[in-house]
């Protein structure tokens, strides 16, 4: 006999329905059993009381682990299945930085603690920062900013404040279309017009297009190496001289920094300022298990204006520089509170240190050895847009789907009913219905294998004209097709009882 | 019959008594997908040809829509505000961005007419 479509209970076996917390239990029910508040309470509220119920749900314990425990069971992470996201490096989170950074020493410590009970923590954030330096070949790093993103803004800061001290203020910053997307934001966000520089037909940057757009009026190029179409900029050390020759500063977006730790240093290459994501190359947790933690890289010529605070070795043990005028230079200020990512620093420190600088390299060497193994596995069934190996990820087009009626998101969704985590779609813009693909160092050749035999499945139905297939994917997920049009033109971003009509 | 032209950059201006209705094309509407957000330039804002227009949000993308000749903005349409699904369901008619006072009738010139643009689509 077939399998019920429908259930009574709306359950699909042991994947249960689980309406939100606030449909379930009855109110006053508790998992508590607290004495009655005393009526003197009240009073010295000065008028204050509530006045009605607040409308918490009311759910014994039981019930209560097992709603939080079945919407865990729902999630889909790094922990339970291949999540080949391009561009965001899902790698494995080693369970020993969980465990270090839970040691009472480092977790239980208060941000405004003296800096003489702290010693060690201040030595961990400067060993952390040491190592950085190391792998990047650059002088300095700041290491507060809360992630990527703000990584670039205050990267971009440091070079206009070392403009504007130079009395050469500029309006410009060139960001390639293979460039990641938060680029163009914070470039903007930090007051410049942003002016985009076409890829050649190899998929980088078009030197031609790029000199001609230099210029005196350029404050910096805001390039990603290896690129997000999983290409290494092979022209990176002539574009450095090109963009110094113009007096502008050379960003490196660090976000693909996996392809290439241990082997090269960015320095090396002639870039002045580059962010690195701990929660993508140096393994902290990624997204929902964050916070992510993007420090910035400095050259010699960006130092000065790095942020407040930073860790210094003073002559009684490691100190703080909080203030201007403590440490020298012109510092942008705070960017964020405290130290930055403190709990991460400790995740990417322990990370560096078990891997060392054999097993860092290796990260790379495999990280790009995976994503070429996909590539090998799956061109003849996929359509790679560009020639030859690729990087730490590797990009695929929509021309394998031309004429079959099926689309890239599709095809997605498709292959989330094969139990992955679908790749980066539509991303870079650079090829049509891109399929942008990172497998990380950290998954096996096994997985490696099922993916592909899958894919190649899945092009070979579209092939052959299965559209509805494609169309009604996913099937077998607690929930099918969403609405992403309505959830974007009507959002409703939160929950309201049955009636309620007020209007935030 | 107003004249119509088409740009590389896949917007169509229809020119009537020297404005120019401003709105992007069925092709370029079907490659972003369902449409849910607008952003439109002001009005009496001047606008150089090829300068960055309004921005247009989909599901799948976020881009740029360009002037496809110099003028000052007359009139926008408001009603893409609250039913962005214009642009989808009629492109080159209801879901029309904005008018521009033309500047100078050449810079239509180098733009292309329907057949030439359909002929532009088939080689993308």
């Amino acid at each position: 006999m077939a399998a019920p479509e429908t259930t009574f209970t709306g359950n699909r076996g042991l994947q249960l329905e689980e309406p939100l917390i606030f449909d379930q239990g009855r109110p006053g029910r508790s998992g508590v059993d607290l004495p009655a508040a005393a009526a003197a309470a009240g009073d010295r509220l000065g008028g204050l009381e509530r006045q009605g119920a607040i409308g918490l749900p009311g759910l014994s314990e039981p019930q209560t682990v097992r709603h939080y425990l079945r919407l865990g069971q729902k999630n889909y992470g790094i922990d339970s299945g291949f999540f080949p996201l391009g561009s965001c490096t899902m790698k494995h989170n080693p369970r020993q930085g969980e465990k270090l950074a839970r040691l009472s020493g480092l977790a239980s410590l208060h941000p405004l603690q003296p800096q003489s009970t702290v010693q060690g923590a201040l030595e961990l954030i400067d060993s952390c920062a040491h190592w950085l330096k190391v792998l990047t070949g650059m002088p300095a790093i700041v290491m507060s900013p809360a992630a990527g993103a703000q990584g670039e803004l205050v990267g971009l800061m440091a070079i206009r404040s070392a403009l504007e001290a130079r009395g050469d203020a500029r309006r410009r910053v060139l960001v390639p279309e293979s460039a990641h997307g938060t680029n163009p934001a914070s470039a903007r966000a930090c007051g410049y017009a942003v002016e985009s520089v076409a890829a050649n037909g190899r998929g980088r940057i078009d030197m031609d297009v790029l000199k001609e757009k230099l210029g005196s009026d350029v404050a910096a190029i805001m390039l990603t190496n290896p690129n997000t179409c999983g290409l290494f900029e092979t022209d990176i050390i002539d574009i450095a001289q090109a963009v110094h020759d113009a007096g502008a500063f050379f960003y490196c977006d660090g976000a693909n920094f996996n392809a290439i730790v241990g082997r090269v240093r960015p320095g090396d290459l002639g870039i002045d300022c580059m962010h690195l994501n701990l929660h993508k190359t140096f393994s902290t947790p990624h997204g929902g298990g964050g916070p992510g933690s993007g420090p910035v890289a400095l050259a010699e010529s960006l130092a000065p204006f790095a942020p407040l605070p930073y860790v210094a070795h003073g002559a009684d043990g490691f100190l703080l520089v909080e203030h201007e005028g403590q440490g020298g230079g012109k510092p942008l200020g705070r960017v964020k509170g405290f130290h930055g990512q403190f709990g991460m620093f400790a995740r990417a420190l322990a990370y560096m240190m078990s891997m060392g600088s054999d097993g860092l390299r290796q990260v790379a060497e495999d990280a790009v050895l995976n994503a070429n193994y996909l590539l090998a596995g799956l061109k003849d069934s996929l359509s790679p847009p560009f020639e030859g190996p690729c990087m730490h990820e590797v990009l695929f087009d929509d021309r394998f789907l031309a004429g079959t009626g099926v689309t890239t998101l599709d095809f997605a969704k498709a292959m989330i009913d094969e139990g992955f985590h679908p790749m980066t779609i539509y991303f870079p813009l650079v090829v049509h219905g891109a399929m942008l693909m990172e497998p990380t160092e950290t998954e096996s050749k096994e997985t490696l294998d099922q993916f592909i035999d899958a894919l190649k499945g899945l092009a070979e139905r579209a092939r052959k004209g299965d559209v509805a297939y494609f169309q009604g994917a996913p099937r077998l997920t607690p929930r099918r097709r969403l609405d992403e049009t309505l959830a974007a033109r009507q959002p409703v971003l939160r929950w309201r009882p049955a009636g309620d009509k007020t209007v935030e | 019959m107003p004249k119509v032209k088409y740009s590389q950059k896949h917007e169509w201006i229809s020119v009537e008594d020297g404005v120019g209705t401003i709105g992007i094309t069925d092709y370029a509407q079907g490659q972003l997908g369902d449409v849910v957000f607008v952003e439109l330039p002001e009005v009496g804002q001047r606008l150089d040809k090829g300068a960055e227009a309004a921005v247009i949000e989909s599901v799948k993308a976020a881009s740029e829509v360009y002037a496809p000749a110099s003028g000052q903005v007359t009139e926008v349409n408001e009603s893409l505000a609250d039913d962005p699904a214009q642009v989808n369901a009629d492109a080159l008619g209801e879901g029309w961005f904005f008018k521009i006072a033309l500047a100078d009738p050449a810079d239509l010139d180098d733009l292309m007419d329907a057949h030439a643009y359909a002929e532009y689509v088939k080689g993308l």
